[in-house]
């Protein structure tokens, strides 16, 4: 871990079985798939469930900094606590919550290599017991827009090319010929992906295992797409939590400057009126 | 408790790669089917054997990736 350049934001699974029991730490568990926790978990660890504690749910939103502060308070996180994230698929899902976090001004937060995939495979302990721990007081700091792409920035980059536009969805999504992942319900009226935008497959940064590539490795992998830090990318993906996976391999594994996450990505651009969109395979991937 | 006899397998099911992972906690199996790509779960199942929960997780991949529509691009 140490070729990154923010190494201190990744832990391995050895790293949290040592520091399972410091209260300094709080594990959080966030799965796409919510009935994971219940089958068992890392001792001590709470779960945060993406679709009613890390949305608003009534407006389409990240939250708010009153409900993260809400969140925090009740799972026993400080301002100084440690939150370790992870999650299945690859920390997808965990990503998204670090991404909020990180909007928020969250010092230290990190992400266990691997995730709840490499904590089963390599048989580490699991219990069912949910923890409770005291309420804790929680101030989140203003949000950092600068992490966030809105609509008018992205159809400002679009037409003035201030940024690339990376499109981390599969290539079928990205080319047009499915409208949403296999097997899940289409939310799109249309297929294709965003004037210009560059595809690089959000799970080509992690191995077989789940654990991220090296930094060269992943340099090499951007740098076929023309994404090198260089200039601003505004990252995208359906519903952005793919995309805030991405985000936080160029912005702390690779340490990009200029790295925006696009959450309203294709459900929002997609069926909007009005709106260009392009099909077809990217330009490196034709070639 | 400790998971044991985690696998991971992919295969294909009507043209689309699926991964099924499965282990046993205690004396029962769960199992999961992904679409691998991007990994979002279609199924989940639990039964006393291995074969059981991979083979109910599998049928309910199937049935979901029998809908999914592909477009002319």
């Amino acid at each position: 871990m140490t070729d990154y350049a923010h190494h201190e934001t990744l832990v391995s699974t050895q790293w949290v079985e040592d520091h399972m029991a410091d209260a300094a730490v709080r594990v959080v568990e966030v799965d796409v798939d919510e009935d994971a926790y219940s089958e068992g978990h890392i001792p001590g660890s709470i779960a945060w469930a993406w679709r009613s504690q890390l949305c608003d749910t009534v407006q389409r939103d990240i939250l708010s900094a009153g409900q993260l502060s809400r969140l925090c308070s009740q799972s026993g996180i400080a301002n100084a606590t440690t939150i370790v994230l992870h999650g299945d698929n690859n920390n997808w899902f965990a990503a998204w919550a670090l991404w909020q976090l990180k909007i928020f001004g969250h010092a230290d937060v990190r992400l266990m290599d691997g995730g709840r995939r490499k904590w089963l495979a390599e048989r580490r302990e699991l219990t069912t017991a949910i923890p409770a721990y005291p309420p804790a007081v929680y101030t989140p700091a203003p949000p950092d827009t600068t992490l966030r792409a809105h609509l008018p920035g992205v159809m400002d980059a679009i037409a003035h090319s201030h940024a690339l536009l990376l499109d981390v969805r599969t290539p079928q999504e990205f080319s047009g010929e499915i409208f949403a992942p296999p097997g899940l319900p289409e939310t799109c009226q249309r297929g294709g992906h965003l004037p210009g935008a560059r595809n690089v497959p959000w799970s080509v940064a992690c191995r077989d295992d789940g654990t991220f590539r090296s930094a060269a490795e992943l340099r090499r992998l951007y740098a076929a797409e023309g994404i090198d830090g260089s200039a601003p990318v505004i990252a995208y993906c359906r519903i952005g939590e793919r995309s805030s996976h991405t985000w936080f391999v160029l912005k702390y594994l690779l340490g990009f400057g200029n790295v925006t996450n696009y959450d309203g990505s294709w459900t929002e651009w997609g069926n909007l009126v009005g709106v260009p969109i392009e099909r077809g395979s990217s330009p490196a991937a034709a070639a | 408790m400790r998971p044991t006899e985690y696998s991971e397998r992919s295969l294909e099911c009507n043209g689309w790669q699926v991964r099924v992972t499965s282990y046993r906690l205690g004396g029962v199996y769960y199992c999961k089917a992904d679409n691998v790509s991007p990994g979002a779960v279609l199924a989940r199942s639990q039964a006393p054997t291995k074969e059981q929960a991979e083979r109910e997780a599998l049928h309910r991949a199937e049935q979901l990736l029998s809908r999914v529509k592909r477009y002319p691009v």
